[in-house]
C-alpha cells in the first residue's frame, strides 16, 4: 500500500478539524522557535562563539513540530548529528542547547557532546547519533525494553535520506518488522546526501519508501513542509505502535535551506531550486494555514515576538556562562563517575 | 561442586544472572533454539523461553545495537557475537557508540551490557574466524574487557560482568570451550579487574590470558624440572581494569616479566604491560621485558601452520630459558 498524504484541503472558515487549535500553535511555535534558534546558532558562529561543526535543519522545521506534537511526553527521540530541531521540540529549553553549541557550562551536557550529540534523558531526547544509521538499531533496543517491560512509550528515530544506503538501516528495519517493535523510523529526505543528490546514488526513486515493502511496510510519503501532513502520518504510526501493531518508516520530502554543514555554501545546487523550495518554506505555509484557520495576523505576531525574545535571553545567558570546568575532562568515562582504567 | 565445561560454565553464568534479575535478556544468532553454534548456551531458552531469549537474524549491528538501546532504557542484555572476528562489522558499536555515550552525554546514561564473544585460534577455521581480538577492546576507553581461562572464573567473571554498569566485551576462548574444572555449587560472582596468581615463583612473572594461561602454567612446570626456574604464573583474566598491582608486585619480586599473548605481535595487551612495568618497576627488573606472541601474520587453516603460529609450550620454556639463563643453555 502506498499512502500520499497532504493537508491542502480548506478549513471552513474559522473552524478546527481533527488537529486542534492549541496543536496547530503548538507547531507554529516549534517551526518559528527552531528557525530563530538555529539562525542564531549560525550567528553565533560567524562571531566564533559557536565552534566546531554545525548541521542546521533550516526549512526542515516541520518535521520535527509535526512528530514532537504527536509524540506523548515518555516516547523516546533518537535524532542524528542535525538534531537540534528534534531536541528543542521536545521542550529542551534553548540556552541549554545554544550553551552546548558554545561550549558552555550551561549547555545540556557541559561541553561534552557538542553540537553533534544532543541529549536530554529528562526530556526524552536519548541522544543524537553521527555515525550515519548507528541509531536506527539503538532505537530498536529502546522499543525492544519497551515491549519487554509493556511500557506504552514509541521509539522515534529520525534520519537523513542518505542513510537509506547504509546496512544499519536494513538491518534495522527488518530487525523491528521481525519483532514487531514499537519504533517509528522518519526519514527527512532533503534531497541531498552531503553534498550529493540522492537520486543520483539510490536503486529507487524514494529512498525510504520504496525500501518498505522489502521490510513487510507500507510505504509512506508525505509533505515534509507541511507540519500538519507530518503529524497525521505520525500520529497514525504511534497509535499503531502503541496497539502492538509494530513499526513504521515514514519518508518526509523537504528542503535543506542551508548546505549541509557550517563548511558548505551548496554551491552544487542547481540555479533556482532553493528559491522554488523557499516559496513552500514550512512556516510561511503554517502561518497561511493558521490565518485560513482564523487565527490573527496578532497571536501570530505574538509568537514571532516571543520567540525571539526567548532566542535573545538565551543568547545572554549562554555568553554570560562560563565554559565547562577542567574536571570533566576526566569524567565519567566509566559509570563509577571517573575514568580509572588500572589499579 | 560440580565439575563442568568451559562451556557449560558459560550457560550456567548466564543462567545464574537469569534467574537473579528479570532485567537481563540475551540475544544472539542461533543461540535460543539452537543452543548456539558452540553449544555454550545450551538449555537457556528451555528454561526462560522466548521472550527472554531470542534468536536474531545475522545482523551484528542490530544486534548490538538494539542490546545497547534496551540497556540505555533498563535492561540488562547480554548479546552474543558469534566469532570476535565479527566485531569488526560492528564495531562502531563496540568503538564508537557503547563506549562513549556516557562521557559524550556528561553521565546522563550509563550502557550496562555484556557482549561475549567466541575468540582465539586453534580450531583450525582460517584466518577470518580465529584471530584474538583482545587487542582491538582494550584499546577504546569506556569499554571494560574480560577473557576467562578457566570454568570457574567463566560464571564469576559473567556475573560480575551482567552486574556491572558499562559495557563489558566478555572473550571466550573458542578452544576452551571442552576443557573442565570444578565449579563450587551455589552463586558465584567474581570481581572485575583482578588478576590472579595461579603458580607463585621467584624467579620470573609469566603473564597470560586465556588460553595461554594453561600453556604459561605448563611451561613454568617443564621450565622448574627442565631448567631450574621458578616461575610465577599470573592470569590476567580482566585486561580493562587491568590489576597492575598484582603485575608488578610480582614483577618486582621475581625481577623478570614475560607475556604470552596470542593476539598478533603490534599493539598486544603485553605491550601495555611491558610499557607500564617499564616506567614504574624498572629498577627491579633483572634483564630485558619480553613479549612471546604470534607473529604478526593472518591465522593459517592447517593445523601443522597453526601450531607454529600461536606461543607454544615449547616456545614459551626456550625463549624463557634462553633470556633468564643465557644463550649457552
Amino acid at each position: 500500500m502506498t499512502t500520499r498524504t497532504t493537508s491542502r484541503r480548506k478549513p471552513a472558515a474559522g473552524a478546527n478539524d481533527d488537529i486542534g487549535l492549541d496543536d496547530r500553535l503548538e507547531m507554529y511555535r516549534l517551526q518559528v522557535e527552531i528557525r530563530d534558534c538555529e539562525k542564531r546558532a549560525h550567528d553565533l558562529f560567524l562571531q566564533n562563539l559557536v565552534k566546531g561543526t554545525s548541521h542546521l535543519s533550516l526549512g526542515q522545521e516541520a518535521i520535527a513540530a509535526g512528530v514532537a506534537v504527536a509524540m506523548e511526553p515518555g516516547d523516546k527521540s533518537f535524532c542524528t548529528y542535525r538534531g537540534h530541531a528534534h531536541t528543542l521540540a521536545r521542550g529542551v529549553p534553548m540556552e541549554q542547547v545554544l550553551g552546548e553549541l558554545m561550549q558552555r557550562d550551561n549547555g545540556l551536557m557541559r561541553g561534552k557532546g557538542g553540537s553533534m550529540h544532543l541529549t536530554s534523558v529528562e526530556h526524552g531526547v536519548l541522544g543524537s547519533y553521527a555515525i550515519i544509521g548507528a541509531h536506527l538499531p539503538i532505537a530498536c533496543g529502546s522499543a525492544w525494553r519497551a515491549q519487554y517491560l509493556g511500557e506504552k512509550d514509541v521509539s522515534v528515530c529520525f534520519f537523513g535520506d542518505g542513510t537509506t544506503n547504509i546496512g544499519a538501516f536494513h538491518e534495522a528495519l527488518n530487525f523491528a518488522s521481525i519483532w514487531k517493535l514499537p519504533v517509528v523510523f522518519i526519514c527527512e529526505n532533503n534531497l541531498y546526501m552531503e553534498y550529493t543528490p540522492i537520486g543520483d546514488v539510490t536503486a529507487v526513486e524514494h529512498p525510504a519508501a520504496d525500501r518498505a515493502s522489502a521490510y513487510g511496510l507500507d510505504s509512506i510519503i508525505v509533505d515534509g513542509n507541511d507540519a500538519d501532513a507530518v503529524y497525521r502520518v505520525a500520529r497514525e504510526a504511534f497509535r499503531k505502535a502503541r496497539d502492538g501493531g509494530g513499526p513504521s518508516l515514514i519518508e518526509c520530502k523537504t528542503y535543506r535551506h542551508s548546505g549541509h554543514s557550517r563548511a558548505d555554501p551548496a554551491t552544487y545546487r542547481p540555479k533556482g531550486e532553493l528559491e522554488e523550495w523557499l516559496k513552500r518554506d514550512p512556516i510561511a505555509v503554517y502561518r497561511q494555514r493558521l490565518i485560513e484557520f482564523g487565527v490573527g495576523e496578532e497571536a501570530i505576531g505574538r509568537i514571532d515576538a516571543d520567540s525571539k525574545r526567548k532566542v535573545d535571553e538565551a543568547t545572554a545567558v549562554c555568553k554570560a556562562a562560563p565554559p565547562a570546568p577542567a574536571e570533566l575532562l576526566t569524567a565519567d568515562v566509566y559509570s563509577d563517575g571517573g575514568w580509572a582504567w588500572r589499579n | 561442586m560440580a565439575e563442568l565445561s568451559y562451556r557449560e560454565a558459560v550457560a550456567r553464568g548466564i543462567a545464574q544472572e537469569m534467574e537473579r534479575d528479570d532485567r537481563v535478556v540475551f540475544l544472539g544468532e542461533d543461540v535460543g533454539k539452537a543452543g548456539g553454534v558452540f553449544k555454550a548456551t545450551v538449555g537457556l531458552h528451555e528454561r526462560f523461553g522466548d521472550r527472554r531469549v531470542r534468536d536474531t537474524p545475522i545482523s551484528e549491528q542490530a544486534i548490538l545495537g538494539a542490546a545497547m538501546g534496551a540497556a540505555m532504557t533498563g535492561l540488562r542484555p547480554i548479546a552474543e557475537l558469534m566469532f570476535s572476528d565479527f566485531a569488526a562489522v560492528c564495531f562502531d558499536y563496540i568503538a564508537n557508540e557503547f563506549p562513549k555515550l556516557r562521557y559524550m552525554t556528561n553521565g546522563q546514561m550509563s550502557c550496562p551490557l555484556v557482549v561475549r564473544t567466541g575468540n582465539g585460534g586453534g580450531a583450525r577455521f582460517g584466518a577470518q574466524h580465529s584471530q584474538s581480538i583482545e587487542n582491538w577492546t582494550m584499546m577504546i576507553p569506556g569499554l571494560k574487557v574480560v577473557a576467562p581461562s578457566s570454568p570457574v572464573d567463566v560464571v564469576g567473571l559473567m556475573a560480575a560482568a551482567v552486574r556491572d554498569d558499562n559495557p563489558v566485551i566478555f572473550h571466550e576462548h573458542k578452544s576452551l570451550y571442552a576443557i573442565k574444572g570444578p565449579v563450587p555449587d551455589g552463586e558465584i560472582v567474581d570481581t572485575l579487574g583482578t588478576a590472579k596468581i595461579l603458580r607463585a615463583g621467584a624467579d620470573a612473572t609469566i603473564v597470560a590470558l586465556a588460553m595461554m594461561v594453561g600453556r604459561a602454567l605448563d611451561a613454568a612446570e617443564t621450565l622448574a624440572r627442565d631448567h631450574g626456574l621458578d616461575c610465577e604464573v599470573i592470569d590476567v583474566r580482566s585486561l580493562v581494569p587491568l590489576d597492575t598491582q598484582t603485575i608488578l608486585g610480582s614483577v618486582s619480586r621475581t625481577g623478570r616479566l614475560f607475556t604470552v599473548e596470542e593476539n598478533p605481535r603490534l599493539c598486544g595487551w603485553g605491550a601495555e604491560i611491558a610499557s607500564i612495568a617499564a616506567d614504574e618497576v624498572f629498577w627491579d627488573l633483572d634483564g630485558p621485558i619480553v613479549r612471546i606472541t604470534t607473529p604478526h601474520i593472518p591465522l593459517p587453516a592447517a593445523d601443522h601452520l597453526e601450531d607454529l603460529a600461536l606461543p607454544s609450550v615449547a616456545r614459551i620454556v626456550d625463549r624463557i630459558a634462553r633470556v633468564v639463563n643465557g644463550s649457552s643453555q
